[in-house]
């Protein structure tokens, strides 16, 4: 919480809490958490005698917007659950700013500034896109049971000093002020991808990992999705780290690719450098191939 | 027959009182399934076992009552805690119908225990509650079951109001709903399982002492349990008013029916409401009715 106030370098100043909350309406700027590096080394797991991941290593630099990709079943979501904390590799190192976290659990982890969205929708039924959002702040509020009787100021105060913050930099920010308080199991698909990057926004994650972000979306849902993405490194200023099918989108959008095949890492560079990398090409195309082929075709 | 009014009055509210107590393990059971989505067949059973435990310290070791109460109410947290510990976290991850089978399984444990300590002979809690009888206009209630129905009410007051304006409420149903997204905001998953566990037992063992206080404890004293799982899925599962609710009315029925339709259509009038609600609500009176998109 202490890093909030801190500017990320730009010549726009970043508004302090108490302005925030006379004028909420005022700054369109969100109070930045600065944006984390992380450095995952040698990272491997294995289920039974399958070796999901073998040796990986992954940078993702402060600021920019990092890919992992591969076929299926090459790794991809297993390093992510990994990186996150869901599962605990046999060996290796994860590290959120040159600080181990290898072994700290998930939820401290969400406390350090990573957050997450997941390939198969994880939000909670039930709730209204505003409730989940909302939770995304769990772990950052300081009221407990004991205060909502004797502190009632306080408590209050922080709701609502929450609301106003999550409706600006978040709801309006990724457009979803329509849906507020619509139940989040009867949006259409796209959206609910949507409200699980709000949820995760709502954390002021120093780092974002996007699982499969534009999967099953169609080409407005992914464009739409696209631009989110980049509006949130650009005005939010943090680290993303996605994992994703949809070739075109990711060589768009991402500074740095990182390649899995078989829980191996095969190629990581710019994407024009491992658009050209010939192991990607036969792990995707299969031994022949144009390199621009690999980029043009989506491989499902 | 003429059927008196005073008869109906009194009748009513010693239903009422009945009731509360079946509220008060309802709110029991709900903590349970609204984080973690367990159905605790063995709520009769952890209500026993704190009676027991109750019995210990204030026949057992002559303690003075207020001492028995708080001791008991922290045994029964340990046991709550334990109980998770041991026997739910473990199946975590596994289906919830074989936790729910564990739950069948605990309530045999629980039986055993007290029948290994206390034996199966029914035995009468000291005396604590003040015996002289309420008169409320010219209806006449039995003093345990009045004051019992106070502190039921009391205990519920205070949960409904923590789980209405706390923010942790919220933590237990995101909890309950998904769990790998609850532990990627920031919740402390196993924590949450640990605290409605414990909070659940130490609440049954709260009605445990009030219901034992009223008639007397057994081993048997878990069949209490059987009437809660209707108010429960009258109420719906998730929801405490709607236990607290449905806790009532379910009492004053039975004690109504009773009285008037002669004992042996208590259980029918409970179990016809149970299906009424099951046909028409299937989510209960005040559960949260999942909308899915298909």
């Amino acid at each position: 919480m202490e890093r909030i106030g801190d500017e990320d370098g730009t010549s726009r100043a970043a508004p302090s809490r108490e302005d925030m909350a006379v004028s909420p309406s005022h700054s369109a700027a969100p109070v930045r958490p600065p944006a984390a590096a992380l450095d995952v080394d040698g990272l491997s797991l294995q289920f039974g005698g399958v070796k999901a991941l073998d040796g990986v290593s992954l940078n993702v630099a402060a600021g920019s917007i990092t890919a992992l990709i591969g076929p299926n079943g090459a790794g991809k979501t297993s390093a992510f659950n990994a990186i996150s904390g869901f599962y605990k590799p046999k060996t290796g190192t994860v590290k959120l700013d040159g600080e181990d976290i290898t072994h700290v659990p998930a939820r401290e982890r969400a406390k350090l500034g990573l957050a997450r969205t997941f390939q198969n929708i994880a939000l909670f039924r039930g709730m209204t896109v505003l409730d989940n959002i909302k939770l995304g702040r769990h772990a950052h509020l300081n009221t407990n049971v004991f205060d909502a009787f004797l502190y009632w100021g306080r408590a209050k105060r922080e709701e609502m000093e929450l609301r106003a913050e999550i409706e600006r930099d978040v709801i309006d920010f990724l457009e979803l002020d329509h849906i507020r308080n619509v139940p989040v199991a009867i949006l259409p698909y796209g959206l609910q991808k949507k409200v699980e990057l709000a949820r995760a926004l709502a954390m002021r994650p120093r780092i974002l990992m996007l699982d499969e972000p534009v999967a099953g979306m169609n080409r407005e849902e992914t464009e739409d999705m696209a631009r989110a993405i980049l509006d949130v490194r650009e005005e939010w200023g943090i680290s993303v780290l996605l994992v994703e099918h949809d070739m075109g989108m990711v060589m768009d959008i991402s500074d740095h690719v990182c390649v899995l095949n078989f829980g191996r890492r095969i190629a990581a560079g710019t994407p024009a450098e491992v658009r050209a990398n010939p192991d990607v090409i036969k792990a995707y195309l299969g031994s022949s191939g144009d390199p621009h082929k690999a980029a043009v075709e989506e491989v499902a | 027959m003429a059927v008196e009014f005073i008869d109906v009055v009194e009748t009513s509210l010693a239903g009422l009182g009945t009731g509360a107590l079946m509220a008060l393990t309802g709110v029991a059971f709900v903590i349970i399934y609204k984080a973690t989505k367990v159905i605790n067949l063995a709520i009769g059973e952890m209500l026993m076992i704190g009676a027991f435990v109750f019995y210990g310290f204030s026949a057992g070791l002559s303690l003075p009552i207020w001492a028995s109460v708080p001791l008991t109410l922290v045994v029964a947290a340990i046991i709550g805690g334990v109980i998770e510990r041991t026997m739910i976290r473990p199946l975590m991850k596994d289906n919830p119908v074989s936790v729910f089978m564990v739950t069948i399984g605990l309530t045999s444990i629980l039986i055993g225990v007290v029948e290994l300590i206390w034996s199966a002979e029914p035995r009468r809690l000291p005396e604590f509650l003040p015996s002289q009888p309420i008169i409320i206009a010219d209806a006449f209630i039995p003093s345990k079951t009045f004051y019992s129905f106070l502190i039921a009410a009391a205990v519920m007051a205070v949960l409904i109001t923590v789980f209405a304006f706390w923010r942790g409420g919220i933590a237990l149903r995101a909890t309950a709903t998904d769990r790998a997204a609850a532990s990627s905001v920031g919740i402390d998953v196993p924590g949450v399982f640990s605290f409605s566990w414990m909070l659940a037992a130490v609440v049954a063992a709260l009605a445990g002492i009030l219901v034992g206080s009223v008639g007397g404890i057994s081993s048997a004293m878990g069949l209490f349990g059987l009437s809660v799982f209707v108010v429960v899925i009258v109420g719906g599962l998730d929801s405490i008013a709607g236990a607290l609710v449905a806790g009532l009315f379910i009492g004053w029925l039975e004690a109504m029916v009773g009285r008037f339709l002669g004992g042996e259509f208590k259980l029918l009038a409970t179990f016809s409401i149970l299906l009424v609600v099951l046909v028409v609500r299937p989510y209960g009176l005040f559960g949260t009715h999942e909308i899915e998109r298909l």
